[in-house]
């Protein structure tokens, strides 16, 4: 008896000890998490919900940053949706470009991280390489190099002239800028190959033991367990590529110099944008583009959502 | 580029398990297992070639007079010189492309402090306490996730310009030590929910506050995560583009982005020996980091992203 009520004070005790430092934690967190948050509020105030709202009380005015905005109800929207034929283009080429880049990178990350998930040695090092584009792929220094490999005597038509054909300037020509600027996007394929490795990886092999054993060939196996077991990956993959997208920037603005050329065949949304909030000062009109933007990819993005219901597979383990 | 892309996070997992654990069923020959790993190999090895190939090609050609520049496509033909790399780093009146590679410096490595010390505090909050409100504020940071730039650019000018920072530095790196940059917190968010609980409640029993166990207990085990942050916030402010374009006009403090832009537009198609020098020159900082940062990212802890 006296043994055991000894082996129990120190128990009560601890128990108490920890009841009261959880209770005193409960108290002081939310105060306590708040200083932690500190800097995310200041950010969220200042850099992003601020400007979000200023934004959109800009897209109402004509601003020139030198004089008072002027407001102008919806004019800018009126402007940009009836009268701005480079706006049709910037959506186009930017719409074009997305529907190249997200599914071409889904789709070749996905098939190579299929082709390199059989555990074959140096895995490691090909991954490392693999992962170099992504690297470099937003760089000043590729879109340089890109404007070489496919200008009129660039690498790719000395590829070509390899098979005596004799290619043009693929990125001189309207019709297949944009496509060399998409290709450099699926370049960059890497990281989001990394990405379904690593989800590939934490499929339970049991699956396709018990698959094998019931007769499943290999294209059965990946459409039953591979792929359902990815889609949550691929969805979360898709959402921020999509997202990368539409912010590109700096290849078509450096291989276009600027401009969007050829014949605007490279003016995507953000830099068009850029040219009328800091080429023309139009801010109010860049405000409202922004808006759009957000708007539209709102959408998208609830599309997206709204359909995982139906192809996403939560599986039962965590 | 501004916003951070998929994957970088996702370095984090890639030491899981390389090998699978061995089937039940019988194998077929060894021998044919052999040739068919040489084979993966090689197709492997033809798919790095052919990807990574107008890099090679590029440094390649940098290392040519321009008069050879690109004349062929397989490398090490041709004369060698090192004149591309000479002329292109000697300062001229407009444009000296050593100083560009010290601001870049300088903006990566301010921005990468402001991310670690934003990004860490905040996913600890997010990640560890319980506050009021918590829900929502997830929600609004996942928001932040998947909100273009392009909404807030022009009002963030106009605010930098009136604060008197254009021509500065600080518009590029304040906003990271003001936790913008969502996906870092995210990661970090993630990072923290997957550390074991133990640790911190014991330290807790030991008297130890919030602050205690961030600074003790939960910091040191972040280290993938840290390292993961700061490679990565470093390659985008060095890419970085459009925030230099926007608010750096003098030509003294041009990052590398710019002076590189720049060179095309002095030289234009009559150097392009000295344009790929300088872009090789550029990007050997990017895969140095991340040579050096990948024994840390590849650490093995599966955080982040699609769980």
């Amino acid at each position: 008896m006296t043994v055991s009520a000894a082996a129990e004070t120190p128990t009560v005790d601890v128990g108490a000890a920890r009841a009261k430092v959880l209770q005193r934690r409960r108290r002081r967190s939310s105060f306590h998490a708040y200083l932690f948050l500190a800097p995310w509020f200041l950010g969220l105030i200042l850099i992003v919900g601020g400007p979000m709202i200023a934004s959109l009380a800009l897209s109402f005015t004509r601003y020139d940053l030198l004089s008072p905005p002027v407001f102008v109800g919806l004019d800018n929207y009126i402007a940009i949706f009836t009268a701005d034929p480079k706006f049709v283009k910037s959506v186009s080429a930017t719409t074009l470009y997305t529907i190249l880049a997200v599914p071409g990178i889904l789709i070749i990350s996905l098939l190579l991280a299929l082709f390199l998930n059989r555990g074959m040695r140096g895995t490691g090092v090909y991954r490392t390489l693999f992962y170099i584009p992504y690297l470099l792929g937003g760089s000043v220094a590729i879109s340089i190099l890109w404007l070489q490999v496919w200008g009129q005597h660039g690498m790719f038509n000395q590829v070509l002239s390899w098979f005596g054909v004799t290619g043009q300037s693929w990125i001189g020509s309207p019709n297949t800028a944009l496509y060399t600027v998409a290709i450099l996007a699926i370049w960059t394929f890497g990281s989001t190959m990394v990405i379904f490795l690593a989800g590939l990886r934490q499929i339970p092999q049991t699956y396709y033991e018990a698959a094998e054993i019931d007769g499943a060939g290999k294209w059965q196996q990946f459409w039953a367990i591979t792929f359902p077991n990815l889609t949550p990956i691929i969805f979360f993959n898709g959402l921020l590529t999509l997202v990368n997208a539409l912010q590109s920037f700096t290849p078509a603005y450096v291989i276009s110099g600027g401009t969007g050329s050829p014949a605007s065949s490279l003016l995507l949304y953000t830099v068009y944008l850029y040219q009328q909030g800091f080429v023309n000062f139009s801010m109010g009109y860049a405000s409202a583009m922004g808006w759009i933007l957000v708007l539209a990819l709102a959408v998208v993005a609830g599309l997206l959502f709204w359909s995982s219901k139906y192809w996403v597979f939560y599986g039962e383990d965590a | 580029m501004t916003t951070p892309q998929p994957g970088m996070g996702q370095t984090v997992e890639v030491g899981v398990a390389e090998t699978k654990p061995s089937r039940l069923l019988p194998r077929r020959a060894s021998k044919s297992r052999a040739v068919q790993a040489i084979a993966r190999h090689a197709v492997t090895i033809a798919i790095v070639i052919i990807m990574l190939y107008p890099v090679i090609w590029m440094v390649d050609n940098s290392f040519k007079p321009n008069a050879f520049v690109g004349r062929t496509l397989l490398p090490l033909q041709g004369p060698f010189t090192l004149k591309n790399y000479i002329s292109g780093l000697t300062p001229r009146a407009s444009l000296n492309i050593g100083v560009s590679f010290l601001n870049s410096f300088i903006i990566g490595v301010l921005s990468v402090i402001g991310n670690l010390f934003a990004c860490s505090l905040v996913g600890y909050a997010f990640g560890r306490l319980e506050f009021a409100g918590k829900r929502i504020l997830f929600t609004i940071l996942i928001g932040m996730l998947l909100l273009p730039y392009q909404v807030t650019i022009v009002p963030q000018y106009i605010l930098f310009h009136q604060l008197g920072w254009l021509n500065t530095y600080l518009p590029l790196v304040v906003p990271k030590y003001l936790a913008t940059d969502a996906f870092f917190v995210y990661l970090m968010v993630q990072f923290v929910r997957g550390l074991p609980r133990d640790l911190d409640e014991a330290a807790r029993i030991d008297g130890c506050g919030d602050f205690g166990v961030f600074w003790r207990i939960i910091l040191p085990l972040l280290s993938p995560a840290i390292a993961t942050t700061a490679t990565f916030t470093f390659i985008h402010a060095w890419n970085d583009f459009l925030g230099p374009r926007l608010y750096i006009s003098d030509m003294n403090k041009y990052t590398v982005s710019q002076a590189l832009v720049q060179f095309i537009d002095s030289t234009g198609q009559s150097s392009v020996g000295g344009l790929f020098a300088m872009a090789t020159l550029s990007v050997i900082p990017l895969i140095g980091f991340f040579l050096a940062t990948q024994r840390w990212l590849t650490e093995g802890i599966a955080t982040t992203g699609f769980k």
